[in-house]
């Protein structure tokens, strides 16, 4: 006898729920219909953003890494089902590993970063890395999972909060991933996903005075228009390797501070 | 009725219940071999060795000692071992240490009560500092593995093959995380020599690596005396060593490797200055002085064991240590309520015992709180000494026990050449609130870890390490890497 | 205490001398709170601790909605919190508005169950002092033997030390021997050194317990807060013999936590301190609780809140 499955329900990832799309809208994807964001829904998710910054970017480094390594543990046991909606078994590895890797910077980036400076008076001058706040992320469209995992995890390791519109061609790997962040300890709101079109979201996010950084290395359209809406709030503009892992990829998206103080009897 | 009248017995009878963690979590084999190339064997020498209870001398264990031909066998291990381990990819390596952090934490509760059941420390210590560090030194150095181009940019740093590593019995778990973890990162491959009086969490730990499906021979464990560390440190085939200890053997290993050109790093002993301005936050620091020195029954290298209070406030700052004093419960290492537990060892006790004897022979006075020693076991109670000479021995020489000599000053730049003034330099606390103070004071104290308004604090992070005869090179930190690794640029 | 006599011509320091002010580290306070809060009593001693800790509340209502008959249930509960077993005895006071303390008054006088009223303009404290001593002296005609008054936290935060001692001098002059508490409000005063500072001036004022909060603003009272208060409490006894009680309040909703209160007071100040003379809870719903674990030491038998009274 045949069995009818119970197919899954694609919606977005806001502050750790799956709502649908405020607009009612769905796009159809490989025959699924996937909630199509809407401008309302991407500023709830700054909302849930800001919301969950000062928890994320609060917790000790040490339990941000042990957070994200949970997250590669979430999705190793998702392996499959991720594979089904990407590029296959060895992207998911290649994902899986990426985010092992940048969680084991967590709470390295302060030494690597960071340090004491040695300035020309009687006091202790010390840098150390802060996140810079919100990230917007546009996600490349290929590859869908690692190209995804590769950009926000440089945002999450370092603390930020991070909104990202995901592959536009193939979103359906974004919230199986958002299904393994749900499971994986990290607080709700620390990341969000929207699915839908990036010629309709990017620009409100762009322009979004709360939003402190844009990632545009997934933007495809009219990149100076983006950038132009940026300087609104004076974002931070970073571009990167759509699926690479390096440290470079993680220091835009943090700002350094710099503290004195005298040193005497 | 309300009971409005103050009771003439003076209040309720408050006792703490005897709150004991179950040992049943833990189980001992009757008899550990050594590990040896992923698997358990014979010593070849034959012999073997009981590890017994401090708290109670009941053996808990038979454990095997490693003679010269069973050393052979394992740094021969440790060599095939390290030409599987160093060529994995680092993101794998990464990923097998990521497992063992995972196991360690994950059967915490159980390694917790072995270590304070052999080695004597209250259970609340060996569960809330020893285990979550040691978990987390395998997280942090699991994250280095393949970023170690990061640490040392255009240096190109290789592994150095076999590292030696011999740990005391103070944190045996601990210490065998901040040796094993880094020696792995870098791709080295381990023979590690725990303590003589506390094997046996090393012992599980081979089981975690087990667990880990950790390739055979990356980590191989034998167990035994002085004489098993002396064999390792002699033999040829080593090409690392590090040694937690005391400076009279760590002066012993570096004279042997003289000449050899062994890389070797060596954690030493301490005589730690804690330093008390008169603007500190007096109750918080009364903490700080009884954490720094009572802590581990002052079994612990870096431990506060000379208190230099300023000269302003030593009376007031005397009445509340004597009162904190009385407050510390002595007792059972498994119960949750205790303080201080046993002594690790006869041999450690005879030797506290001496020096506290030759300080009251020296002229200082003694302070102890009424304390009910249990009849069996190996203990001693909480001690603090004035009117110390900085000549007295106990004042010069590390007792590596719950005792504390205090002295006084009345400027900073004394206080600075009183602590300073010793051949160790391992580590120095200062209490004041006035934050250039601290930074003045850290500038000039000649010691590797200064602690402000605080004591015995440790991260993975942290480079830890000693000035002068406590010893050279940092555990921790990327600075802690340098020693697992030769560099080709 | 005798005071020094100064030379003529020296001008004296208006505020009084109190005993070292200092700092508190909040970090290690925080610390060695939280392992106080790891003891565990004796299970003989636990009933024991229960039922001191019922001996040591101060039943709470202050509403704006309080009424006679409110009031009149708060005063059987107090006199009587357990319906069923009659060995639970009964708490130490009853807390209420001064408007209220008539009526409290009629329900416990003779049962040994202590009236105390809030007054000076509880809970902000934001009313000309006059008002706020007239306001005392009234619940003390009213019924009340106890007061607890707020320390004027406007005062306290812009700096006008002496002005917050002056008040609270005030207020005890008109109290006469009744017994007066002083609210610092602590979870407005942001640090723990200015707990610490608000705690010596209370006291050096002539308080005869000092009290963490009104029950009004989160957070209330806290473990770390209240071992901060008996620290300051501890310095004054050893420096002047003077005995000042304390009393956490708000938040604690718990027999756990309230345990642990006692754990965190037994090491701090010692078992002469185990009584309702010298330590209070500011409670409400903490009784129940406290009556649940007291029936469940007695029959081993977990409760459920529906056979306790709701008052």
């Amino acid at each position: 006898m045949s069995r009818l499955p119970v197919k899954k329900t694609y919606k977005l990832f806001i502050g750790g729920a799956f709502p649908r799309s405020e607009s009612g809208r769905t796009f159809v994807v490989d025959g699924q219909n996937v909630a199509l964001a809407s401008r309302k829904d991407a500023r709830d998710a700054v909302r849930a953003a800001r919301g969950a910054f000062a928890r994320w970017s609060g917790a000790t480094a040490y339990n941000r890494g042990q957070v994200l390594y949970r997250l590669a543990e979430m999705m190793e046991a998702r392996a499959a089902d991720l594979a089904a909606v990407s590029g296959g078994r060895d992207e998911v590895e290649r994902s899986i590993d990426r985010v092992v890797w940048y969680a084991g910077w967590a709470d390295k980036l302060a030494q690597a970063l960071g340090g004491a400076n040695a300035v020309a008076g009687p006091y202790f001058n010390f840098t150390i890395p802060e996140p810079t706040g919100v990230v917007a992320t546009l996600a490349p469209d290929e590859p869908p999972l690692e190209g995804l995992v590769s950009r926000i995890l440089p945002a999450l390791v370092s603390g930020n909060a991070v909104v990202t519109v995901a592959s536009e061609s193939s979103p359906l790997a974004a919230i199986e991933l958002a299904e393994a962040a749900a499971t994986s300890d990290m607080p709700g709101g620390a990341l969000n996903i929207l699915t839908g079109r990036k010629a309709e979201l990017a620009p409100i996010l762009a322009g979004h005075a709360d939003v402190n950084a844009i990632d545009l290395t997934g933007a495809n359209g009219d990149v100076a228009e983006l950038e132009r809406l940026a300087a609104g709030n004076v974002k931070r503009i970073v571009r990167g390797m759509p699926a690479g892992e390096s440290l470079w990829e993680i220091e835009p998206l943090v700002e350094m501070k710099t503290v004195w103080h005298p040193v005497g009897v | 009725m309300t009971d409005i009248e103050p009771r003439t017995d003076g209040g309720l009878e408050w006792t703490y219940a005897p709150a004991p963690e179950s040992r049943a979590i833990v189980s001992f084999e009757e008899r550990y071999g050594l590990y040896i190339g992923g698997e358990t064997v014979e010593p070849r020498s034959g012999e073997w060795f009981t590890s017994i209870s401090p708290a109670s001398e009941e053996p808990l264990a038979e454990v095997a000692h490693a003679g010269p031909e069973d050393v052979d066998a394992a740094v021969g291990a440790a060599r095939s071992g390290f030409a599987t381990w160093s060529e994995l990819r680092p993101a794998e390596r990464a990923k097998y240490l990521f497992r063992i952090a995972r196991i360690i934490q994950e059967r915490s509760r159980e390694l917790a009560v072995a270590e304070s059941l052999d080695g004597g420390k209250p259970i609340k210590e060996s569960r809330d500092v020893d285990l979550p560090l040691a978990a987390a030194h395998f997280f942090y150095h699991a994250g280095w593995a393949d970023k170690l181009e990061y640490a040392f940019p255009n240096r190109r740093p290789q592994p150095l093959g076999v590292a030696a590593q011999i740990i005391p019995w103070n944190f045996p778990l601990l210490m065998l995380a901040w040796k094993v973890a880094p020696a792995l990162a870098c791709g080295n491959s381990v023979v590690l020599k725990p303590a003589e009086t506390t094997p046996l969490t090393a012992l599980l730990f081979a089981d975690v690596c087990r667990q880990a499906e950790l390739p055979a021979g990356a980590v191989n464990i034998i167990t035994g005396d002085g004489s098993t560390g002396a064999e390792l440190v002699r033999h040829a085939g080593i090409d690392k060593v590090a040694f937690t200890g005391s400076t009279e053997v760590g002066k012993a290993i570096q004279r042997e490797l003289a000449g050899r050109g062994v890389p070797h790093t060596l954690e030493l002993g301490g005589k730690a200055a804690n330093i008390v301005f008169e603007d500190c936050a007096l109750d918080q620091a009364i903490e700080g002085i009884v954490n720094g020195i009572y802590f581990n029954q002052g079994h612990v290298c870096c431990a506060g064991s000379r208190l230099l209070v300023q000269e302003s406030i030593l009376e007031p700052l005397l009445g509340k240590l004597r009162n904190r004093l009385s407050t510390l419960r002595l007792g059972d290492p498994l119960d949750k309520n205790t303080d201080i537990g046993a002594i690790n060892s006869r041999a450690q006790l005879d030797r506290i015992t001496e020096l506290v004897a030759s300080g009251e022979a020296e002229g200082a006075e003694l302070y102890q709180p009424a304390c009910e020693l249990p009849e069996r076991g190996f203990w001693f109670p909480p001690t603090v000494f004035t009117n110390v000479a900085q000549s007295f021995r106990i004042a010069q020489e590390e007792i590596f026990g719950p005792v504390l000599s205090v002295m006084t000053f009345r400027t900073p730049a004394e206080a600075v050449d009183k602590a300073n003034n010793t051949a160790y330099g391992l580590s120095a606390g200062v209490w004041t609130e006035k934050g250039s103070r601290i930074l003045w004071m850290a500038d000039r104290l000649r010691a590797g870890v200064v602690w402000a308004n605080t004591f015995n604090r440790f991260d993975p992070a942290s480079p830890f390490g000693g000035y002068k005869e406590s010893g050279f090179g940092r555990e921790g930190g990327r600075h802690g890497l340098e020693a697992y690794l030769r560099f080709e640029g | 205490m005798e005071q020094a006599t100064t030379p003529a011509r020296t001008a004296e320091p208006f505020e009084p001398r109190l005993t070292r002010i200092g700092a508190v580290d909040a970090v290690a306070l925080e610390a060695r709170a939280a392992d106080l809060a790891k003891r565990s009593i004796k299970r003989g001693s636990k009933l024991e601790a229960l039922d001191l800790i019922v001996r040591m509340i101060d039943l709470t209502t202050l509403e704006g909605a309080d009424t006679p008959g409110k009031v009149a249930a708060l005063c059987a509960k107090a006199m009587r919190p357990d319906p069923v077993d009659t060995s639970v005895p009964s708490v130490a006071a009853v807390c209420i508005y001064p408007t209220l303390a008539g009526e409290a008054r009629r329900r416990v006088d003779g049962s040994g169950v202590h009236v105390a009223s809030v007054a000076t303009a509880f809970p902000s404290g934001q009313s000309p002092i006059a008002i706020k001593v007239a306001e005392a002296r009234a619940a003390l005609e009213l019924g009340a033997d106890e007061v607890d008054m707020v320390m004027d936290r406007g005062a306290f935060l812009s700096g006008r030390h002496a002005e917050v001692f002056d008040q609270i001098v005030k207020v005890r002059e008109a109290c006469g021997p009744a017994h007066l508490k002083v609210i610092l409000e602590t979870g407005e005063l942001g640090t723990y050194d200015a707990v610490r500072r608000a705690s010596l001036l209370a006291m050096a004022a002539g308080a005869d317990f000092i009290k963490t909060s009104t029950g009004k603003i989160s957070p209330a009272a806290t473990l770390p807060v209240t071992l901060c208060m008996l620290e300051a409490i501890r310095d004054v006894h050893v420096e002047t013999g003077r005995v000042v009680g304390m009393k956490p309040a708000g938040g604690i909703r718990h027999s756990k936590q309230a345990i642990q209160y006692l754990c965190v007071l037994h090491e701090t100040l010692g078992r002469d301190w185990l009584t309702p003379q010298r330590f209070r809870f500011g409670a409400s719903s903490l009784l129940n609780d406290v009556l649940m674990q007291i029936r469940t030491q007695k029959t081993g038998v977990y409760e459920s809140p529906d056979r306790f009274t709701v008052d």
